[in-house]
């Protein structure tokens, strides 16, 4: 399967009176075209700001993102909008991804507008499909935000990011606002859309649960930094970096006679303003040793699976 | 059971409505609102057609009638020169709700506009415009008034100038505020995602959701404006004395008000309905305006 999207060393910083804040910092990874890319991490890691810079809602600091062979790292004006029609986002919250004013029918409406390559009878015909299509009824369509529930409001978020039939959408924390029932409708809806339309997602949460559930492979992020990727399966039968080991224990087990084994970390998660150089886990991590104060590389350890850690190979024998 | 709960509560809106239309209907369910628009309504037919009344005579003076209190000849007395009171406040109007609304829009219109892209930008262009309103707002607001119109000279539109210019800072820090807050908002991002361009983001989507503010602090602001031209024209800037502006009649009834107190209570009783008015329906405007409040 070819890839959509290549991401090479890519980096966003932030200047901020404290220092510099490395956000996001040397990422590499590829997301499979019509497949599933999630991305882990606990919270302020960076996984946001990665899918954004990757959409260029922000400017990349450096590195380079390729979307089809394409190199969109610094695509402006007219070309800015052409990737940009190609890439959307569906947002976590849905009371503050949607404007108050705008009716369900104007929500979904002005993404076409804005195109301009539909007539104004094919945008009401269209945005009627879309409604029809995330299960948005039709007495609701001229009504307000505040007046629909978590999950039609998020439906109506997804109609909004399909209107222009993009190639790639960015889900940031699509479900985590919702309550569990409604989560399995939107996680459904999301992986019918896939495969009817062939869409690829980078799929961002912190919800383990719900990543093993949709995505093919998984990438885990720690302060900035990608530590590990892989397919899905693989990641969880066998993590091989000593974070993912802690983050993966941290899932509730239920079976009586494999009680969970929760690897507990010390200290704090530290700051992602002007680190140090070397690996970011290594003040937490039980192996770490001397050699994790050098810049860590990601490598190949298995077929696919690639992992940031100088001392996978002892650890994990 | 749940469906039915909801059915309840949405109102099921068949067609579409023009944001206008339905801002209009909404604001004509609130009674107070349209009781604030009737009034302003009869002050400015007064104000456009009273002086078409060739009987009403602002400018007569009648020496022999000086100090009248109010009677059937003169509803409202006369002042100091025999003039008749009535007849003047009808002339004013037309200068004074002018001077008022035309002022206050005007602070509020360039305030808003660049408070806007002030507050959306931020950074550096924030600093900077932030510093200069720092020094802008250091000057007394009289004093930078008097300023302008001594600079441009006595007259109508520099005075509205000279009142509005000092309000000006005050309005783009209160639309930065707002915009800062609402900058975070993703739906802000989502636009842009969809290629929204940069002015579209600011003023179609950001603005409705921050103006509500500025809506009221405007309204309030136009009794405010009228009062301080009528400062001006008592140190003989501003409007010139001769035209029957209502803050110019309070300021020449100064001198009088102990012993004749209807000179000043007609005037500034105009000024605080006008007030009133505008406050009621700025209000009431408001709340239509927000789709978010049901009636």
């Amino acid at each position: 399967m070819a890839d959509l999207l290549e991401i090479k060393h890519l980096k966003k910083y932030f200047y901020v009176p404290a220092g510099t804040n490395h956000a996001v910092d040397d990422v590499t990874m590829k997301i499979k075209k019509g497949k599933t890319m999630g991305v882990v991490g606990e919270s302020g890691c960076g996984k946001s700001t990665l899918g954004r810079t990757i959409i260029r809602l922000h400017e990349p600091t450096d590195g380079q993102i390729l979307l089809d062979g394409e190199d969109i790292t610094n695509v402006k004006g007219k070309d800015l909008r052409r990737v940009r029609e190609r890439m959307q986002i569906i947002f976590q919250d849905p009371y503050a991804s949607l404007n108050p004013r705008y009716s369900m029918d104007e929500v979904i409406r002005e993404p076409l507008k804005e195109s301009g390559r539909y007539s104004r009878k094919e945008i009401d015909e269209r945005v009627q499909e879309l409604m029809d299509y995330v299960g948005i009824e039709d007495r609701l369509r001229y009504s307000y935000p505040h007046e629909l529930d978590g999950g039609r409001r998020q439906r109506i978020g997804i109609a909004r990011a399909i209107a222009l039939n993009p190639d790639f959408i960015l889900c940031d924390e699509p479900v985590s606002a919702l309550d569990v029932s409604i989560q399995a409708q939107v996680l459904n809806l999301l992986m019918d859309l896939q495969e009817e339309r062939g869409l690829t997602y980078l799929f961002v949460t912190h919800d383990l649960s719900v990543v093993k559930h949709i995505s093919d492979d998984i990438s885990v992020m720690y302060l900035g930094q990608l530590v590990e990727t892989s397919p899905t399966d693989e990641l969880f039968e066998r993590p091989l970096h000593p974070y993912t080991k802690a983050l993966l224990s941290a899932i509730p087990s239920t079976d009586i006679d494999h009680p969970m084994k929760r690897i507990l970390l010390k200290g704090e998660i530290t700051s992602a303003i002007n680190p140090q150089p070397g690996c970011r886990f290594a003040k937490r991590c039980p192996y770490a040793t001397e050699a994790c104060l050098q810049p860590q590389v990601l490598e190949e350890v298995e077929k696919d699976h690639y992992v940031s850690c100088c001392r996978v190979k002892e650890i994990n024998d | 059971m749940p469906e039915k709960a909801l059915e309840q509560e949405v109102k099921v809106r068949k067609k579409k409505q023009s944001n206008f239309s339905m801002v209009w209907h909404r604001l004509c369910q609130d009674k107070v609102a349209v009781t604030g628009m009737i009034i302003l309504i009869i002050l400015v037919v007064v104000s456009v057609f009273g002086p078409l009344i060739p009987s009403l005579d602002p400018y007569s003076m009648n020496l022999a009638e000086q100090f009248q209190g109010p009677s059937l000849k003169h509803w409202f007395g006369t002042d100091d020169l025999g003039r008749d009171i009535f007849a003047r406040i009808v002339y004013g109007g037309r200068y004074s709700l002018a001077l008022g609304f035309i002022g206050s829009l005007f602070t509020a219109i360039i305030g808003t506009v660049l408070g806007t892209i002030i507050g959306y930008f931020g950074g550096a262009i924030d600093n900077f415009f932030m510093r200069v309103c720092d020094v802008w707002q250091a000057i007394p607001g009289q004093l930078l008034a008097i300023v302008i119109s001594t600079t441009l000279g006595a007259g109508f539109f520099n005075t509205i100038l000279a009142m509005s210019i000092g309000g000006i800072p005050m309005s783009i820090r209160s639309t930065r505020a707002m915009c800062l807050k609402e900058r975070e908002m993703e739906y802000l991002e989502a636009a842009q995602s969809y290629n929204c361009s940069k002015a579209k983001i600011m003023f179609k989507h950001m603005l409705p959701n921050i103006i509500s503010p500025t809506i009221v602090g405007t309204t309030m602001s136009v009794g405010g404006t009228i009062m301080g031209a009528a400062g001006l024209s008592y140190i003989g800037l501003g409007i010139p004395s001769d035209i029957p502006e209502w803050g110019a009649m309070i300021s020449a009834a100064r001198s009088y008000s102990l012993l004749y107190p209807y000179m000043m209570i007609f005037p500034g009783l105009m000024i605080a309905i006008v007030v009133l008015a505008v406050n009621l329906f700025g209000d009431g405007l408001r709340d239509a305006m927000d789709p978010k409040l049901k009636k």
